[in-house]
Parts: C-alpha cells; sequence; structure tokens
C-alpha cells in the first residue's frame, strides 16, 4: 500500500443513493467545460479546411454516440431514446449547417462557430415556457461538449474505455457516460453534484454499484489514484484512509456482502411462519425506477406507492396523462401482484393555485393530504382518473392518507363514484372491482375503526404518523425525538384495536410505517395479525426471513407477555430477548445495529 | 408539387422531446421536405430543436407544408402519427 499517494485523511458526506461499501483507486473523469479560442481564419482554403474539420469532429462524435448505444448494457436500453436525440441534435440544421455557415461567412475556427450555434439555441430555449421541454438545452451543451473535444484533439474520455477496478470521481455524469459503463469495473462512482433522482443515481441503482452523490467539490481534493472508501449506505466518502480504517472497513464489507447475499437468496421465498401463516410482504416506493429493485428483493407487489413525487417536480400541476404513464408502468411491471397507489399525501402550500394558503403554521395538523383534496375536487379528480385508468394494466388498489372521520370516507367516496361514472361517459375502460383503502394515522380514525371498516375495503396502518399524533412528538425536534416510540404501550395497544376491528368486519389489515422494516417489531405484528407488511425493498428479504423463523403459537404467548409491559422500555427490553431466542441463526449483532 | 395540411396536436403532452424525435424521424423517411407552421413562425421539420422551440401544448394548430415528389404520402403518415397522438395512447 505504499505506493498510494500519501495525503491526510478527509471524509465527506454526501447523499447515498445506491448502496455498498467499495474501497479502491480513485479515477478522475474530466468533464470539465473545454476551453475555447478565437480565432480568424485567413484565405478560402483556410477556410474550407476548417468546415472539414468540423465536419469530421461532427461525424466522430456520432460515430462515438452509436458505439455508446450499441454498447448499452441490455438493462438500460430503455434509456436508448437519449442517445438517438443527441444524434437527431447533431443533424439538426441549428446546430450543424447554422456552425458551418458561421465558419463561412464569419471566417472563424470551427469551435467559436459551434460556440456561437449553441449560444444562439440556448437563447431561444429560454424563450421557452414548458420546463420540460426548456430541460432538454442540457442534452445541446452535451452534444456540443462532445464535438468541441473532437475538435480540440482531446481523447474522448469514455468511461467504456476503462479496463482497471477503479471508483470513478467526476463533477457530474451525463446519461451518456453512465449508458457507458464497463460494469466490471466500475467499482462505485461518486460525484460533486446530484441528488437522490438525479439519472446517475438511478442508474447506480439499476447498476447496483454503490454510488454516492451531491458531494459538492469532492473532484476538487481527490487526486488520481488515491484509495478512496465509498459507503453507498451512509453517503461517506474517504479519502486517504488510513490501514485501520481499511480494515475497519473490509470487515463491514464482507459482514455486508455476506449478510446480504444469504439473505437475498432466500428473498424470494415466501413469507411463511414455521406453522403455516402466511403474511405478505410489499414495498414501499416513491418513484417508478423502484419497482425493479422492490422486485428483486423478493417484494410480492407494491404496499404503498407514493405519488408526491410528480406533483413536487415542476411548477405545474401534473396532467393525467403524466400522472396515467407513470402508473401504468408501475403496475404493468409489478404485475401480477398489486400495487397500492396512495392518493397525494401533501399540503395545499404546493399548489400554486390558491395562494392564500400560504405557510400553514402547523403543516402537520394543516390542509394537506385528503383534506386538501376534498377542498380541491378538481386536482383529486385528476389523480383519482389516472389511477383508475392504470387499473386494467395490473392489479391496483387506491388508498387515501389522513383520514380522520367517516364523513371523509363517504365524501372520498362519493368523489370515486363520480370519476368512474365520468370514464363510463367517457367510454374508458377501469377495473370496476378496484379496492379502495383508508391509512389509519390519525389517532382518531383508530377510535372509530370499527365505523370506517364498514365503508372501506382495507386498512394500512401509517405508524409513523400514528406515533407522532398519539404521542404529540415532533420527530423533528431534537428536545423530544426521544419520546417518538414506536413500543409504547398506547402504540402497540392502538394496532391491536385496528387489527382486531379489521378482523371483524372481514377486511385485510396492512402495515406501512417503518415498524414494517424493523426487526425488532416483525414478530409483535405477526403475532397481532397484521395481514400486509409494506417497507423499503432492501429490507424486504430479512423480515422475510424473520417471518419464515417465526412460529405464530409462540409469539402469540411472548405477545401476551408484551401486553403486560407498562413502559415502552420495558416493552423494549422484552423485544430483545425475545427477538433473540426467535431468529438465533440471524446475525444479531448487525441486526440490532439496523434495528435497534 | 406542394401540399399542405392542417394539423391538430391531440396529445396530452404536447409536441415533447420525444414526439419532435418522432416528427423528425417519419420526415428523414421521405424524399420532400417538410416544414411546420405555428401562427406565423414557419419551421424545418428535420429540425428536433426548431420543432422545440415551436412550444406545442396539447391543442395547437399546425400547418404542415411538403415540398417534392412524395409530399402526399410523407403529409399522410404525418397526419397519422398527429391522429396516433404519437403512439403515446393519448
Amino acid at each position: 500500500m505504499s505506493e498510494r499517494p500519501a495525503g491526510k485523511l478527509k471524509k465527506w458526506k454526501g447523499i447515498a443513493v445506491s448502496p455498498g461499501i467499495v474501497i479502491g483507486k480513485a479515477r478522475l473523469v474530466d468533464r470539465s467545460r473545454v476551453k475555447i479560442l478565437y480565432q480568424y481564419l485567413i484565405g478560402e482554403h483556410q477556410v474550407i479546411k476548417e468546415v472539414d474539420r468540423f465536419k469530421e469532429a461532427l461525424e466522430a462524435a456520432k460515430q462515438q454516440i452509436n458505439d455508446i448505444k450499441n454498447k448499452m448494457p441490455d438493462q438500460l436500453k430503455k434509456h436508448a431514446f437519449i442517445m438517438d436525440t443527441h444524434l437527431m441534435i447533431m443533424e439538426d440544421s441549428m446546430f450543424s449547417t447554422a456552425s458551418i455557415n458561421t465558419i463561412l461567412q464569419e471566417k472563424i475556427n470551427a469551435e467559436w462557430a459551434l460556440k456561437k450555434s449553441v449560444q444562439d439555441i440556448e437563447t431561444l430555449f429560454t424563450q421557452i415556457e414548458d420546463p420540460y421541454i426548456k430541460e432538454r438545452i442540457v442534452d445541446v451543451q452535451y452534444v456540443a461538449e462532445r464535438v468541441l473535444r473532437n475538435l480540440g484533439g482531446k481523447e474522448q474520455e469514455s468511461l467504456s474505455e476503462i479496463n482497471e477496478r477503479v471508483i470513478i470521481v467526476a463533477h457530474e455524469l451525463s446519461p451518456g457516460d453512465t449508458s457507458s459503463i464497463n460494469i466490471g469495473k466500475i467499482m462505485g462512482f461518486i460525484t460533486d453534484v446530484g441528488g437522490r433522482t438525479s439519472h446517475a443515481a438511478i442508474m447506480a441503482q439499476s447498476l447496483k454499484i454503490p454510488a454516492v452523490v451531491g458531494l459538492e467539490n469532492v473532484t476538487q481534493h481527490v487526486q488520481e489514484g488515491c484509495l478512496l472508501i465509498v459507503d453507498g449506505g451512509t453517503g461517506e466518502v474517504m479519502i486517504h484512509p488510513d490501514d485501520d480504517l481499511i480494515i475497519q472497513y473490509q470487515e463491514r464489507q464482507l459482514r455486508q456482502e455476506k449478510f446480504d447475499s444469504s439473505i437475498l437468496r432466500m428473498g424470494h421465498l415466501p413469507a411463511e411462519t414455521t406453522d403455516g401463516h402466511r403474511i405478505a410482504v410489499r414495498a414501499n416506493i416513491e418513484f417508478l425506477e423502484e419497482v425493479t429493485a422492490a422486485k428483486d428483493h423478493g417484494a410480492e407487489g407494491i404496499g404503498l406507492y407514493r405519488t408526491e413525487f410528480l406533483y413536487l417536480r415542476g411548477p405545474r400541476v401534473p396532467t393525467e396523462e403524466e400522472l396515467f404513464e407513470d402508473y401504468k408502468q408501475v403496475a404493468e411491471i409489478i404485475a401480477p401482484n398489486p400495487v397500492t397507489i396512495r392518493t397525494m399525501d401533501m399540503g395545499g402550500d404546493r399548489f400554486s393555485s390558491d395562494l392564500s394558503l400560504g405557510k400553514q403554521p402547523n403543516p402537520a395538523l394543516g390542509l394537506r393530504a385528503i383534506r386538501f383534496c376534498l377542498r380541491e375536487p378538481k386536482i383529486f379528480k385528476t389523480q383519482l382518473r389516472a389511477i383508475l385508468r392504470a387499473s386494467v394494466f395490473g392489479k391496483v388498489q387506491i388508498m387515501f392518507p389522513m383520514i380522520s372521520g367517516l364523513q371523509e370516507v363517504l365524501d372520498t367516496r362519493r368523489i370515486l363514484q363520480e370519476v368512474m361514472e365520468e370514464l363510463d361517459r367517457g367510454g374508458l375502460p377501469f377495473d370496476r372491482n378496484i379496492k379502495a383503502g383508508i391509512m389509519i394515522e390519525v389517532p382518531s380514525a383508530v377510535a372509530v375503526a370499527d365505523i370506517l371498516a364498514k365503508h372501506t375495503d382495507f386498512f394500512s396502518i401509517g405508524t409513523n404518523d400514528l406515533i407522532q399524533y398519539a404521542l404529540a412528538i415532533d420527530r423533528g425536534n431534537e428536545h423530544v425525538a426521544f419520546m417518538y416510540q414506536p413500543f409504547h404501550p398506547a402504540i402497540l395497544r392502538m394496532i391491536r384495536q385496528v387489527v382486531e376491528v379489521a378482523k371483524a368486519a372481514g377486511i385485510k389489515v396492512a402495515l406501512c410505517g417503518e415498524m414494517a422494516g424493523d426487526p425488532l417489531c416483525t414478530f409483535i405484528l405477526v403475532a397481532l395479525g397484521v395481514n400486509e407488511l409494506s417497507l423499503n425493498p432492501g429490507g424486504i428479504p430479512m423480515i422475510k426471513k424473520i417471518i419464515r423463523s417465526i412460529s405464530m403459537e409462540k409469539a402469540k404467548g411472548d405477545l401476551e407477555e408484551i401486553f403486560r409491559q407498562q413502559t415502552a422500555s420495558a416493552v423494549l427490553e422484552l423485544v430483545k430477548q425475545k427477538v433473540e431466542s426467535l431468529i438465533p441463526d440471524v446475525d444479531k449483532q448487525f441486526l440490532l445495529a439496523n434495528g435497534g | 408539387m406542394e401540399l399542405v395540411k392542417k394539423l391538430r396536436i391531440e396529445n396530452e403532452l404536447g409536441l415533447h422531446a420525444r414526439a419532435a424525435a418522432k416528427i423528425v424521424a417519419l420526415a428523414g423517411q421521405y424524399k420532400a421536405s417538410l416544414f411546420l407552421k405555428k401562427e406565423e413562425q414557419e419551421v424545418e421539420g428535420s429540425s428536433i430543436l426548431s420543432i422545440l422551440t415551436l412550444a406545442c401544448p396539447r391543442g395547437t394548430e399546425l400547418v404542415a407544408r411538403a415540398t417534392g415528389e412524395d409530399s402526399e404520402m410523407l403529409l399522410s403518415a404525418l397526419s397519422s402519427l398527429f391522429e396516433q397522438k404519437f403512439g403515446e395512447g393519448k
């Protein structure tokens, strides 16, 4: 290890977008803008030569893009249309012919002429109002950059040519970059910019390579070839780690790989207790792109599809068509398993249609979720239409958030009925038997659950909000956050009450809060009789494994003991004991570190 | 031969990048040249960037003009592309 460049240990924390630990050499990928010099051409001969030089650079760029496209790994083929758009841009007269004309008429060098064309296109695009169309200017800039590099004779650094195992360090990675990644060689990547939903992040997840983005200026501190540790699960990045740290992370890496692979292998086995009780284990997701990961981890459907993202993405409310397309794809990919689409759970302040909503002093208790939807039926109906139309493409269920009493259920069902009639009149097909359920997350809904059960197809207990509302604890408030206690006897009683009411009414009950993914809670929820657990995809194999080692009969006995405890800490102590004896073959150190 | 046809954008998303790309790809299959006109602005049907700058939401009326020997075939293919809402279902 003496050959690695010496330096001081430095740590960063960015946005963890694709889990896994990698230790390896850094490879800086230069994606900085090419410097352009102005040059006046003398004589007709030079001008003609310059045009040829431009054409050659353009042809080379087309060839490069075609190569990237052809070498794209199969799992990325669906993104190939981006490459087609890039090819079209290069053939566009505003891009190519305009540049050539500038060279001819103004007698200037190809680089400057191209820069001028791009500026002209940028000017036109700034006048476009539609943010989605406006954003396409980044494709023009990307393509121009490629042609400029070819003009400069600079070698176009392609990620596909990297053939030693390295960690890519870049300011940002374009779709072209990530598409050409040589999967066997790239151990992971880190970038200065980007977020959870950036293209690079989604690619890293589909390729299952660790990645951390949003590190701001990491490229300025990393030297080529220096040693890096990247933890794509926590977002931590370390350069120049000392030997102790390397050993520590190697052990962690090994432990995690062993654990992950043993658990993943069994992820597709059904979640059935040793005495034959079957629990549906499904995934909570937020983006269409996560569906595949959910399936890979053994999810038997999507138990909670959060739909806020499309509303938060742009300045305008998404159209029915945009929503429909998204829901339809989720339904198709997860079929024949079901997807439960939760109607949007957000505050009115996101919608500019009524500015008077402004900032609400107490948003958690304000006009949001179903309350907002009932006040703005037009926005609500658009979403319901999209969900209903998507229901013919798979098995779709609807779920309404933040229900606090019967009136809301009745109003919601009436609107749903109206939307169905509208679709019928328009001759648009939908699943007539679609199940519509409600979230149980407001304490008042627990108290009247027996009344609500008669008017709804299923319950899904949202423990995160339920705990906050029931215990009057704001998790974001550091002074009281420790009092957010899933094992508070009040919470366990509430869950028990909801399950009992659901059983009596003959409807299914799911649980989709963080408790569903907490290995310490699993046997309690199973013993209580929850039919479905919905959690983050990554946790599914572990929860399924735990369920497979639970005996319902024994868990029910333990449950009685748990319900005799009077404080959250007493429950927790007992739970830790029970979990140890329940699942002896699970790596406890890892489990308790994660769940405890 | 020059032919002109009125077209209306019926797909919900309007003329976004993928739809524009489909027009360019289609125009490339014919010898005739295609032009699209929105109000007073006319652009080349072979230029994806110009089509995007027309910024056409749903409901926009366009005039398609084709010049060349297979103009008729080009326009009829184009109008069915519009009718099929660029293959987007709606």
